[in-house]
């Protein structure tokens, strides 16, 4: 039986980074606004205090705040003449679950995408001809310019506190920052975070070789700083407990540090935890979700919530899942490239290279999870692509994410992995090498997208979400070409040893950590046939219901998301409540 | 068999476990052997607990075998898996050197790992380097992770790297000890709960 609720003004599922601003933004508008989080309450007083937060064998290893696959996961596989299989654990990436979602347990690295990124179709095109794009490579423009998003990025750059350098204000080019970004209105808040020694010797290397080295934007913060909610940030101890962890400190910008206390405070908004929502019911008359269906995951009793206004902010796979479960627009039929929900399922391609010094002392443990230096010159279209074989790059960059010793450890090639000449080398090594990373971006492929599995399900009975996803021929000339940047900048530190150059090759694998970075499934822009939200992120199926995060991104670009799946939130809070509210309907005709 | 002193391993599963642990961290210098930091005692505790019992692990069928790149797709939960994966190796064992795994010299027990390790080993009806892998896995969780979990005993795992642990306040240090080791007595949660 399903229990009939009364009316609220706004149901947002999904409290995480994009639930929490929307809600947020929402009450601010006037609006009552329920929000269902299918994950537990959580506050950082109860649930991220010293000393038991920093429990590496809880948090990092058996995965305590992420998605519990038992509950909930996805399949996988490579091709669509396979049959795909469940990941039975989570390992390449890490999907948040409870109240503040992956914004809980992220590293905070919060850039700015690169105009670039905004106008990618258009853009390879101009440079490099009309047919330069393979036909099976899907991507597409966002449905709104680096220039019009600005402001949001400044807005979600002023609610996290991020620390970091200029590198393009108003146009004038600033030495230190990176040249290669968009131009910016205001500096960052906060000024960047000390490098580490591995970040200095990382830029050094990289400024000897031409190139232009930068801290990373980082929402752990440099000083003490009061958010325009009110809500005062701590600097970062560098604790080296950032990602998979709660913040015990509020040195790290989450949901829970930046907004949740407003919110919860707020009697305009109810939270209610632990519900899962089934299904968006969908009123094909008037193109309007009336209602949401959800089920009390601690009672099992099923509601259903009539609302005005609907936004989706869970993770990419459940926004997906809600619609192809609720039959909102037309799923993607790989084959013949018509319909548009799951689309364009992107993740990151990854690729590093170690670097191992006889005389330098690293102190890995001393770390914040976004305190890198990085290069910008080999990512996006900021070098020529011509004769290359694939378009986009990647974020190089350098400096400890943490030194824990389950998942910290490092040893050159060849050692045992176990004995006598394991232990001594990892107690050689361990506080005497890195890693250098490139973030590279992945553009859409035909045969990469998202539907549901025909064969296993979830704890209520509903399909997965399964992912038939592969890297192809652009992402592997990539991660080849990135990952060799990465081990020329490795050679200009002079290391006693260097590490294998690891690109990405083979197949997609889901046992090593790559990144929590997945994209597409609902994406934006201009034409209904081939996107599903428009460029405010309302549905064309569905005037009152909006889509938010990374499931709207056309393509993955080479630096982490979390800075444009914030600044996109803002953008649509702001459409809703200046427009929307007004006269409600399609903001842009179908 | 005789009771066994563990929450759930049986006294033949603790004799494996601990002769190939101090097999993986032997002692010397560096630090006593994984058995002497409790090592077997975490192990029977992971198991014995929500993580043994498959807590937080996807076992919905149907149970297929897979591509490496799927990752773990048994239908066991850890518990049943490392009983099932020490009886596996020890009747390898038995077939191979005509003795038990913990009856065996150094020499021996190194020769029989590397063999799981390279995939050299055919269990019958088990995959040896999957068993191998997370021995290994579970090896290093009881040695590293702090001993709130039992091993790990006496912060030998973390004193080998100089680890410093908690409470982790480096906000002066970044600075000062830039390219320069920072030492300090390694403190575990039981120091400051």
């Amino acid at each position: 039986m399903v229990t009939r609720l009364k009316e609220v003004d706004a149901v947002v599922i999904g409290i995480g980074w994009t639930g929490s601003i929307l809600a947020r933004e929402l009450t601010k508008a006037g609006l009552r606004v329920v929000g269902l989080e299918r994950g537990k309450m959580r506050t950082p007083e109860a649930d991220f205090a010293l000393p038991f937060i920093r429990d590496e064998l809880k948090y990092h290893v058996r995965q305590e705040l992420v998605q519990d696959p038992a509950l909930e996961t996805l399949t996988l596989r490579h091709e669509l003449s396979e049959s795909a299989l469940p990941f039975r654990r989570f390992g390449a990436f890490m999907p948040g679950m409870g109240l503040g979602g992956a914004g809980t347990i992220w590293n905070g690295m919060t850039w700015r995408f690169l105009p670039f990124d905004h106008e990618l179709r258009s853009r390879i095109t101009a440079r490099y001809g009309k047919n330069a794009i393979a036909d099976d490579m899907t991507i597409a423009d966002w449905a709104m310019r680096y220039d019009e998003l600005e402001p949001y990025y400044e807005r979600f750059e002023k609610l996290c506190g991020t620390s970091g350098k200029a590198g393009n204000l108003n146009g004038e080019i600033i030495a230190g920052g990176n040249p290669f970004e968009g131009p910016r209105r205001s500096d960052y808040p906060n000024p960047p975070l000390p490098p580490s020694h591995a970040g200095m010797l990382f830029e050094n290397a990289a400024k000897s070789l031409g190139l232009h080295p930068y801290p990373t934007p980082s929402a752990n913060l440099s000083r003490e700083y009061r958010n325009p909610e009110g809500l005062v940030l701590n600097p970062t101890l560098f604790c080296g407990h950032c990602d998979r962890f709660g913040c015990a400190t509020n040195s790290k910008a989450s949901p829970n540090s930046t907004i949740l206390p407003v919110l919860l405070a707020d009697p305009r908004f109810e939270l209610r935890p632990q519900s899962w929502v089934t299904e968006l019911v969908h009123d094909t008359a008037s193109r309007k979700v009336a209602a949401v269906r959800y089920t009390d995951m601690a009672t099992g009793e099923e509601f259903e919530q009539p609302a005005g206004l609907v936004a989706l902010c869970a993770y990419p796979f459940t926004n997906t899942k809600l619609l192809l479960l609720s039959r909102i627009g037309t799923p993607y039929d790989p084959v013949t490239g018509q319909g548009a929900v799951g689309k364009n399922y992107c993740y990151q391609v990854t690729g590093n290279v170690a670097v191992f010094f006889e005389k330098e002392e690293i102190n890995p443990f001393i770390a914040a999870g976004a305190n890198q230096m990085n290069v910008d010159d080999f990512n996006g279209d900021n070098f020529d692509h011509g004769g290359l074989g694939f378009f986009g790059g990647a974020l190089i960059f350098a400096g400890p994410v943490h030194g824990r010793p389950i998942a910290g450890r490092m040893t050159p090639p060849g050692t045992p992995r176990w004995g006598r000449a394991w232990k001594e080398a990892t107690a050689k090594w361990y506080s005497r090498a890195f890693t250098i990373h490139a973030s590279g971006a992945n553009f859409a492929h035909r045969a990469n997208y998202l539907d549901l599995d025909p064969t296993y399900r979830d704890a209520l009975g509903r399909p997965l979400i399964r992912m038939t996803y592969n890297f192809r021929d652009n992402d592997r000339k990539l991660s080849a070409f990135t990952t060799a940047k990465a081990v020329e900048i490795a050679r200009a530190m002079n290391p006693t040893i260097l590490g294998m150059p690891m690109p990405r090759r083979g197949d997609f694998n889901v046992l090593p950590y790559q990144s929590t970075h997945n994209t597409g499934g609902t994406i934006m822009g201009e034409d209904p046939k081939t996107s599903v939200v428009n460029r405010y992120l309302q549905a064309w199926e569905a005037s009152n219901l909006f889509i938010l995060g990374a499931s709207t991104f056309p393509q993955n670009p080479g630096h982490p998301p979390t800075g444009a799946v914030g600044a996109l939130a803002y953008w649509a809070a702001d459409a809703i409540a200046t427009r929307y509210l007004k006269t409600p309907g399609a903001l842009v005709p179908a | 068999m005789a009771a066994s002193d563990y929450l759930t391993l049986t006294e033949a599963e603790a004799a494996f476990l601990q002769a190939a642990a101090d097999t993986i961290i032997p002692a010397d210098a560096l630090s006593p052997s994984a058995s002497q930091c409790g090592v077997i005692d975490f192990i029977d505790c992971e198991l014995a607990g929500p993580y043994g019992e498959g807590a937080r692990l996807y076992r919905d069928g149907p149970i297929e075998k897979g591509k490496p790149e799927h990752g773990y797709q048994l239908g066991l939960t850890p518990r049943d898996f490392f009983a099932d994966g020490i009886a596996a190796a020890e009747a390898w064992t038995q077939a191979r050197f005509g003795r038990s795994f913990a009856a065996l010299g150094e020499t021996e027990r190194g020769e029989a790992l590397a063999a799981m390790e390279s995939g050299k080993a055919e269990f019958a009806g088990f995959g040896a380097k999957e068993f191998f892998e997370a021995l290994l896995t579970i090896v290093m969780e009881g040695f590293f992770a702090d001993p709130y979990y039992g091993g790990n005993r006496d912060l030998a795992g973390w004193k080998m790297l100089g680890y410093p642990g908690l409470m982790a306040d480096y906000q002066a240090a970044i600075e000062t000890y830039r390219g320069k080791r920072y030492r300090a007595k390694p403190r575990s949660i039981g120091d400051f709960a």
